[in-house]
């Protein structure tokens, strides 16, 4: 399961982030054709987040979905699989989106005195 | 409506832990373009009481960082210190099984005197793999990733250090024998090259796209076993290009010797290039 290397990718990025404050909330951008699991990211991340920064933190994940551009004529059509058959026939297609794979954002705790 | 973050949803989903009776909660919701939001917070976030004079408020942070940008990096780097090297590295994936190690010994056999081979193994567990190539008399290291199911940039680059190939060499990089996580992972190769034997059924590609999707060379391996199974090639070819209309297909079979004089003529050929 890689997403376990890949939730360990993300702890150690917001931590890195977040400079010794507490993470209150994660916000990830992942892709429909990104060959990662939204429910697996979730699994692993309340494994990996025990005793960090990150620990109770609430995880929200935004699923981008496909769209693909056919190089022969320029549709554009939505798909769930990193691949697809144009109306015009051709298998030609650029990934234009669904292959995200981000942090967006975090919120951290402020103490101000 | 959730009394934490103000959502509502009809698939809201609560799951209670009757031990500690803390509830977790996880919402969905689709947004008109078809993103997906999900969230999952406990409702008993316990906030620690702020100290006299002291409040605690949230700051938001846009980070925007790509998850992988740390291996694509370390990626980065190999890719640089192989060609400050003439080094032609390949990243070989495949299902366990389909002949990758064969393919390899064989390969290395065959263009012994005609170019420097040199092979990091990738295996969960044991050295089996590099013992039978280090009889070849080629340089090999061995990476066990214990319960890691693909090999990554940074293993790269310490079995690097370790395997110390020759300028001018080809470095085969043997991945774990896995169809879906070695997709994902730039190890900095010049070339991904997918093995897929005949045994293994012709809708593998539609099956496990990323991974045909993600390659450069497909190689279609035991062919001599082709009268034997129910194997159609010709589907399979056009299954692989409706995913990947560039992918390059090679028909071989390590063991009766056929159809691999194309295969040495593309490394050969790609060597080359690789020189200045």
């Amino acid at each position: 399961m890689h997403e376990l290397g890949i939730t360990q990718n993300i702890v150690a990025i917001v931590t890195e982030h977040a400079k010794g404050a507490k993470v209150q909330r994660v916000l990830l951008e992942i892709g429909k054709l990104s060959a990662i699991m939204p429910d697996a990211i979730r699994f692993c991340f309340d494994i990996c987040t025990q005793g960090t920064v990150l620990e109770g933190a609430m995880l929200e994940i935004l699923e981008i979905p496909g769209l693909g551009r056919c190089r022969q004529c320029g549709a554009e059509i939505f798909l769930d699989k990193p691949f697809g058959i144009c109306n015009c026939g051709s298998v030609r297609l650029d990934l234009i989106t669904g292959e995200e794979l981000k942090i967006k954002e975090i919120e951290i705790e402020e103490l101000c005195v | 409506m959730c009394v934490t973050c103000g959502c509502s949803d009809d698939g809201e989903i609560k799951i209670t832990n009757l031990e500690t009776d803390e509830a977790e909660h996880h919402h969905t919701h689709t947004l008109p373009d078809g993103t997906v939001i999900t969230h999952s917070h406990s409702h008993d976030t316990h906030i620690e009481a702020p100290q006299i004079h002291a409040k605690i408020h949230n700051t938001t942070i846009s980070l925007e960082q790509d998850i992988l940008a740390k291996n694509n990096l370390l990626a980065a780097q190999n890719r640089g210190w192989f060609k400050g090297r003439n080094i032609l590295a390949l990243n070989l994936m495949s299902s366990p099984g389909a002949g990758k190690t064969t393919l390899l010994t064989r390969t290395i056999n065959d263009l012994k005197h005609q170019l420097s081979i040199s092979v990091i193994e990738g295996d969960q567990e044991t050295a089996n793999d590099a013992k039978k190539i280090k009889e070849t008399g080629s340089k090999v290291i061995q990476i066990n990733t214990g319960t890691g199911c693909h090999l990554d940039a940074s293993m790269i680059e310490r079995g690097l250090q370790q395997l110390n190939p020759p300028l001018n060499s080809v470095v085969m990089i043997e991945n774990v024998g896995n169809l879906v996580c070695p997709a994902l992972f730039d190890l900095g190769e010049q070339a991904k090259v997918v093995i897929l034997s005949v045994t293994e059924g012709e809708d593998k590609p539609l099956k496990y796209p990323h991974i045909f999707r993600a390659s450069d060379i497909m190689i279609l391996t035991k062919i001599d076993l082709l009268p034997y199974v129910d194997f159609d090639v010709q589907k399979c070819i056009d299954y692989a290009r409706q995913i990947n209309p560039q992918i390059q297909i090679f028909q071989v079979s390590a063991t009766s010797n056929t159809g691999l004089e194309k295969w040495y003529a593309w490394l050969i050929e790609n060597l080359k290039n690789c020189q200045h």
